[in-house]
Formats: structure tokens, C-alpha cells, sequence
């Protein structure tokens, strides 16, 4: 009569321990979470969603004026404000997703204490929301886009953009993969948490958003192999690549990324588990 | 009846002190015995969870081997002292941690009632709240929509429904937290002290609930409180946990007996100085009418509870006392500052005396418990309590001033100072 236990409880843990019926049991929740992510973030403002544009517009004249008027950097045929506003897109739904999820475990410490539920719903939500936000920045880049087809600059989308799923689901991976590895190693140790806030900041540099790999190639062959190693210029070359049709794209480095993406996330995956279980004793 | 939770030998052990260096240093070799396969060195250690003893050594077993099962729609209650280890044990049924060793198998969804109200977003509204609440607890979205309307009904705040929380009452937030979490159907439900909120009407609505879900309904209840007569109400069962060990497991009166009997056992001596929060007592003495301290008092004699109190917050308060005294458990009188006006601001560091002035002790003899509490009346805080402070020890005493003492077996609990006239016809 004791045997059809439903679930149990003990310190005993596999390795992955992902329970997708019971996560498909809680879809309801994520996406109540995600409704709540994108809701809240604006209430009680003026401007609300359009904080949504302003901020990659503000940043890509920045990086215009600054990288490619004043220190010259050469983005081929392609205007450089556009040059600069998709590489941004992209970079932010990577630091969206990677920035939200890095501090999971802190910031719901309360909640989590109280209550189950699968815990991976959190960072899950988080890279939903994200995309959501992400959609939305995609429509200005489209918008500006136009803007530039019609004041008769040439520039056409290659076949590669078959590959843009691909692309997103890549910044998702490695962003949640990395959010989710620092999420759980400040649990108890807070040191990381400092780190972040900077750490993404410089990362912008060496994941060649603000200039094309080319040109890091030509001007600086000694460590152009640290942003050639760097996943995330992988991903900020290649969508450039298949909007923009300007840069570099080779299949190995795209494998490359691929397999590195997917590592990232089940090392993550597999951290986060075993910090779920007993984070909230040392939080 | 089918077991419908199985606990097995579950332990949970904690790290005493804060995480520093330490921690790093016993981290890295749990690590290495566990990557050669050996066991962590850190379980064979730890002290019995005790928390008003030294801590002597790094680890403490907040819980230790318990054993218990429950069966479908029994209505179990946890009870114990402060510290014995009642919220770890729900925190492990409702899966928030898990155990140290043991296992804990169940044929149902357990939900938490843990701290009604969390998750709640400050900026969504109450309607959107429930929703987003009721998911948290594992409640799917149709179940929630076909019950929304008894929610609100429940909590009573239909007026602010499409209010942000952040508006609300601590109190509107605390009933619209319980009105969702009372509407769960998990087949198992753990709460933990939530009637200890709200007004007394809600309190009422909320036991009441209580009661149709264990009994209307047959759901199963694991119920940890400190007030005894919501157990009492509530349970047919309970478990005594005591050191992070199981004292007691069988009928509630019995367990609450065998509970209140050890807490006696236990905290019948005080000794002072005793800090508590935001106050020290200096001492408490009973001195008689020539300020000597009385070691034994007589009825009809003039006594003074003196009571040496320091404000040791860092700020003015306006102080209470309660005294009640206790014979057998029973409260037979209080002396509280606040009936007679005496609410005192004391201010930041002042050390003083308070004089209880009693001129004609009227309690028979016996012996007498003292219970006391300190209150803040500003910020409405409980500064100390302590429901077994003293004892006193009353003698027969001539409290007529006529010689004769009353026998105390046909006295009764205490004494009326009357005089008498006799008229002739």
C-alpha cells in the first residue's frame, strides 16, 4: 500500500533534476510572472513603454558619435548608426536576460522560503519577459531600417537570416546559463554580486558590439583572438551579419558558439539545481 | 484511514554563527571527502538545539530523527517552544529546504501557508494579486477564475479590489493573503501561525475556515501555533517537539498538558540582570513594610513589588507593567500600571524602580506564579514576557487585625476587608 508515494522528499539529488510535467503545472505562473515583469517596470511612469526605445536610440547615438565619428571606427558600407543600434538590440536581450537572472535566489529569498515551486519558473520568466522587450526593440531597429532603405543607402537582410530563431535562442541559452551559474554561487557567497555590475559594462567591449570583428582583426592582430574566442561575438557578428550583410560569418565559428552556448546553460541548469534545494540556509 | 505522509528519520542541520572564511574552509573539505566518495565529516558533529545554551560548537541539529505519519483528513498539531524546531519541520514538508538526512514521502500536494501574503506585487492590484498569489501557491489559472468571486467575498475588500496593494492596510493585505490561500485544494495544507493576525472578526472567519477545510472537507491539516486554544479547537492530534526531538506524539490534550507541564519545569527560575528587547530588569523583589526583601508573606501584610527596570534602546518609551498572578495555572488577579494611569515615559538609558504598592495582601495562602510583561505602549510591542517570572510563597497572616486566622481550607482564593455592624431591634 506504501508504494505509490507521489513524491518524495530528501537530501538525495540527481544531477538534473527537471520535473517537466510539474513545470507545465505551473505554466499558469510563469506566465502570470512574465505578465508581471513587463507590466510593473513602467506603472507610475509618464513615458511607460517608451522607455523601451529611448534607451538603445540613446545608447547607439552615443556609440555613433563617439567610436565612429570621433575615434573613426569603419563600418563598411553600412550606416553607422545602424551599424551600432542592431548590434545594441542584441546585446541588451543577452544582458536582459543574463542581469535578470543573475540575482534570482537574492532577490526572491523571501518568497522562496515561503513557498515551493519549481525555481527554474523565476529565470524562465525572465528570459520570456525579455524577449518581449526584445520584440519591441526589434520594431525600432525595422523602423530605422526602413528609414535607411528609403533614403537610398543599400542594405539587404542575407540568406542567413533563417538563422535568426537560432540567434535568439542562443542569447537566451548563454545568458541564462551565466545568470543562472551566478545566481547560485552568490547564494553564499556574495563577492560575484559586486563584480556584476562592471563585469557586464566592459563585456560590451570584448564582444565587439561597439566595432566589427574585422576590424579588431586588422588594427589589433595580438589579441584579436580573445573577442574571436568570445561567444558573444559570435552572436553580435552573426545577427549583424544576416541583417546588415556586413562582417564576418563562418560555419565553425557558428558551431563553435552553438556548442558553447549549449554548455553554458546545463552547466547553469545543473549549478542551480543543486543550489534550489538548500540555498535558503545560507542566503 | 491511509497514511497520507510518511516522515523517516528527517534531521536538518544548521551552521551556527555567520558565513565567513570558515565556512569556505569546511566547504572545500565537505567537498573533498565528498568527491572521493567518502561521508561529510561535518554530520558526525553538532550540538542539541537548545537555544538557551552556550553554543559550543560550530553545527546544530535543528532537528533530530523525527518520526511521525499522518493519515488523510486527520488535523495534526506541531507545538513547542520558541527555537524547538516547529518551522524548520514545515519548511521541509513544504519543500522551501531539504532535510540533512531521512525522507519525508507523501501521496498528496503539500501547500504552505507559511506567511500569508508573500509574493504579493506592491504595484499590481488586489484582483490581479490573487491571481498571481494563487499561482504562487499552485493553484492553476481556471481554478482560480472559478473561485475569484468567493475570494473577494472572503477577504472583505471588494471596495479596493482594483486598487494597487501598495494601498492597502497591513491588515487588508494580511485577509486578502489568507482569502487566497484558504481557497487552495491541495490535499495537504500546512500553516503556520496565521491566525495570530488580523482583527478579531477575521480571526474568527479564519479558524472557522480552518475548521470546515479538516472537517467539511476532509483535507488534511499539519498546524503549528502557540496559542493553545486554536489548537485545542483545531486538532485532534499533535506532536511536542522539544530540542528538535519529538517529546510527544498522540491526543491533543494530553500533548498540551505534557508541553505546558515541561515549559514550567523548565523556566521557573529567572535571574537577573535579564536583557530583553529594548529593556533590561535590573531585578524584581518583593519587599515588605520595613524595605526588607519578604522570603515568605502573610496575608493582610503590606507589601511592595519592586521591579528594577533600564530602557536600553535608544530611545524614550512609554512603558507598562502587567503582573498577573497564577495559582495552578489559573489567573487569579492582575496589577497592571495601565489602570491606574501609571503609563511611564522612560527615557533613553534612565534606570528606575517601579513600585507595585499592595497594602493589604488579600490572597489566601499557597504558592502563587508571578507573570509579567513589559509593554511599549507607543510602538504597541511586547518589550518581555514571561509567563512563570516568580513564585511567591503566602502564609496565613491576621488580615482582620483581630488575631485570628482564617482557616484556609474554607478561606477560598482570596480575602474582602470588610467590617461589620449590628443593629439591634
Amino acid at each position: 500500500m506504501n508504494d505509490d508515494w507521489l513524491y518524495e522528499i530528501s537530501p538525495k539529488r540527481k544531477l538534473i533534476d527537471l520535473n517537466f510535467k510539474e513545470i507545465w503545472r505551473y505554466k499558469d505562473l510563469l506566465i502570470l510572472f512574465v505578465k508581471r515583469d513587463i507590466t510593473t517596470v513602467y506603472k507610475q511612469t509618464i513615458l511607460g513603454p517608451l522607455w523601451f526605445f529611448i534607451q538603445p536610440l540613446f545608447t547607439s547615438v552615443i556609440y555613433t558619435l563617439v567610436f565612429n565619428n570621433i575615434a573613426s571606427v569603419s563600418t563598411g558600407a553600412v550606416p553607422s548608426f545602424l551599424f551600432n543600434l542592431t548590434g545594441i538590440t542584441a546585446w541588451n536581450y543577452f544582458n536582459q536576460c543574463f542581469t535578470s537572472t543573475s540575482n534570482t535566489f537574492n532577490q526572491n529569498a523571501a518568497l522562496f522560503g515561503k513557498v515551493y515551486f519549481p525555481r527554474v519558473i523565476v529565470p524562465l520568466s525572465k528570459v520570456i519577459a525579455g524577449l518581449v522587450k526584445f520584440g519591441i526593440q526589434l520594431l525600432i531597429l525595422i523602423a530605422f531600417y526602413f528609414y535607411f532603405i528609403l533614403k537610398g543607402t543599400s542594405i539587404s537582410p542575407n540568406s542567413n537570416i533563417v538563422l535568426f530563431p537560432i540567434y535568439v535562442l542562443l542569447m537566451a541559452l548563454m545568458g541564462l546559463g551565466f545568470g543562472m551559474i551566478i545566481s547560485a554561487m552568490t547564494t553564499k557567497y556574495r563577492d560575484l554580486t559586486v563584480l556584476i555590475g562592471f563585469a557586464t559594462s566592459l563585456l560590451v567591449y570584448i564582444s565587439a558590439v561597439p566595432y566589427p570583428l574585422s576590424q579588431v582583426k586588422q588594427k589589433m592582430p595580438d589579441i584579436a583572438w580573445i573577442v574571436q574566442l568570445n561567444p558573444l561575438t559570435q552572436i553580435i557578428e552573426g545577427f549583424r551579419y544576416m541583417i546588415l550583410d556586413e562582417g564576418i560569418f563562418d560555419l565553425r565559428s557558428f558551431i563553435y558558439t552553438i556548442v558553447v552556448g549549449m554548455m553554458i546553460f546545463l552547466v547553469g541548469l545543473i549549478v542551480f539545481n543543486r543550489t534550489e534545494k538548500n540555498f535558503i540556509d545560507t542566503v | 484511514m491511509s497514511v497520507i505522509l510518511k516522515a523517516e528519520n528527517i534531521s536538518k542541520q544548521y551552521r551556527l554563527g555567520t558565513v565567513g572564511t570558515g565556512t569556505l574552509s569546511h566547504d572545500l573539505n565537505r567537498w573533498w571527502h565528498q568527491i572521493r566518495g567518502k561521508e561529510d565529516p561535518y554530520l558526525k558533529v553538532g550540538a542539541v538545539n537548545d537555544r538557551s545554551a552556550k553554543a559550543s560548537e560550530d553545527y546544530v541539529w535543528a532537528l533530530r530523527d523525527i518520526n511521525f505519519e499522518v493519515k488523510t483528513g486527520e488535523v495534526l498539531g506541531i507545538i513547542g517552544k520558541n527555537g524547538a524546531g516547529k518551522s524548520t519541520l514545515l519548511k521541509l514538508l513544504s519543500r522551501v529546504t531539504s532535510p540533512t538526512t531521512g525522507s519525508i514521502r507523501t501521496k498528496g500536494r503539500i501547500a504552505s501557508l507559511l506567511e500569508v501574503g508573500t509574493g504579493f506585487h506592491p504595484e499590481l492590484t488586489g484582483r490581479e494579486n490573487i491571481y498571481l498569489n494563487g499561482a504562487i501557491l499552485g493553484m492553476t489559472k481556471p481554478e482560480i477564475r472559478s473561485k475569484i468571486d468567493e475570494i473577494i467575498a472572503f477577504s472583505g475588500c471588494e471596495m479596493y479590489i482594483d486598487t494597487p496593494v501598495k494601498r492597502y492596510s497591513s491588515g487588508m493585505r494580511v485577509r486578502l493573503g489568507f482569502a487566497v490561500a484558504a481557497h487552495l485544494e491541495p490535499e495537504i495544507l500546512v500553516v503556520d501561525e496565521v491566525l495570530a493576525v488580523g482583527d478579531a472578526e477575521f480571526q474568527k472567519k479564519a479558524i472557522g475556515k480552518m475548521q470546515d477545510l479538516s472537517t467539511g472537507e476532509g483535507r488534511t491539516v499539519l498546524f503549528v501555533s502557540h496559542n493553545m486554544l486554536s489548537i485545542e479547537q483545531l486538532c485532534s492530534r499533535c506532536i511536542v517537539l522539544e530540542n528538535g526531538t519529538v517529546s510527544y506524539n498522540g491526543k491533543t490534550k494530553l500533548a498540551i498538558s505534557n508541553y505546558l507541564a515541561k515549559e514550567k519545569q523548565k523556566d521557573t527560575k529567572v535571574s537577573f540582570p535579564l536583557s530583553s528587547k529594548n529593556i533590561r530588569i535590573n531585578h524584581f523583589k518583593v519587599i515588605d513594610n520595613l524595605e526588607n526583601i519578604a522570603e515568605i508573606l502573610f496575608i493582610g501584610s503590606q507589601y511592595k513589588l519592586n521591579l528594577g527596570l533600564k530602557n536600553i534602546a535608544t530611545l524614550d518609551q512609554y512603558i507598562d507593567v502587567r503582573i498577573q498572578f497564577f495559582s495552578n495555572e489559573k489567573l487569579i488577579t492582575t496589577l497592571n500600571s495601565y489602570h491606574r494611569n501609571e503609563t511611564y515615559l522612560l527615557k533613553e538609558n534612565e534606570v528606575v524602580d517601579l513600585l507595585f504598592n499592595i497594602p493589604k495582601l488579600p490572597l489566601s495562602s499557597g504558592r502563587y506564579s508571578l507573570g509579567i510583561q513589559i509593554y511599549n505602549r507607543s510602538e504597541k510591542m511586547v518589550l518581555y514576557e514571561h509567563e512563570n517570572f516568580f513564585t511567591l510563597e503566602i502564609k496565613e497572616g491576621d488580615f482582620f487585625k483581630t488575631g485570628r486566622l482564617p482557616h484556609r481550607k474554607l478561606l477560598g482564593k482570596c480575602l474582602i476587608d470588610f467590617d461589620m455592624q449590628i443593629r439591634t431591634l
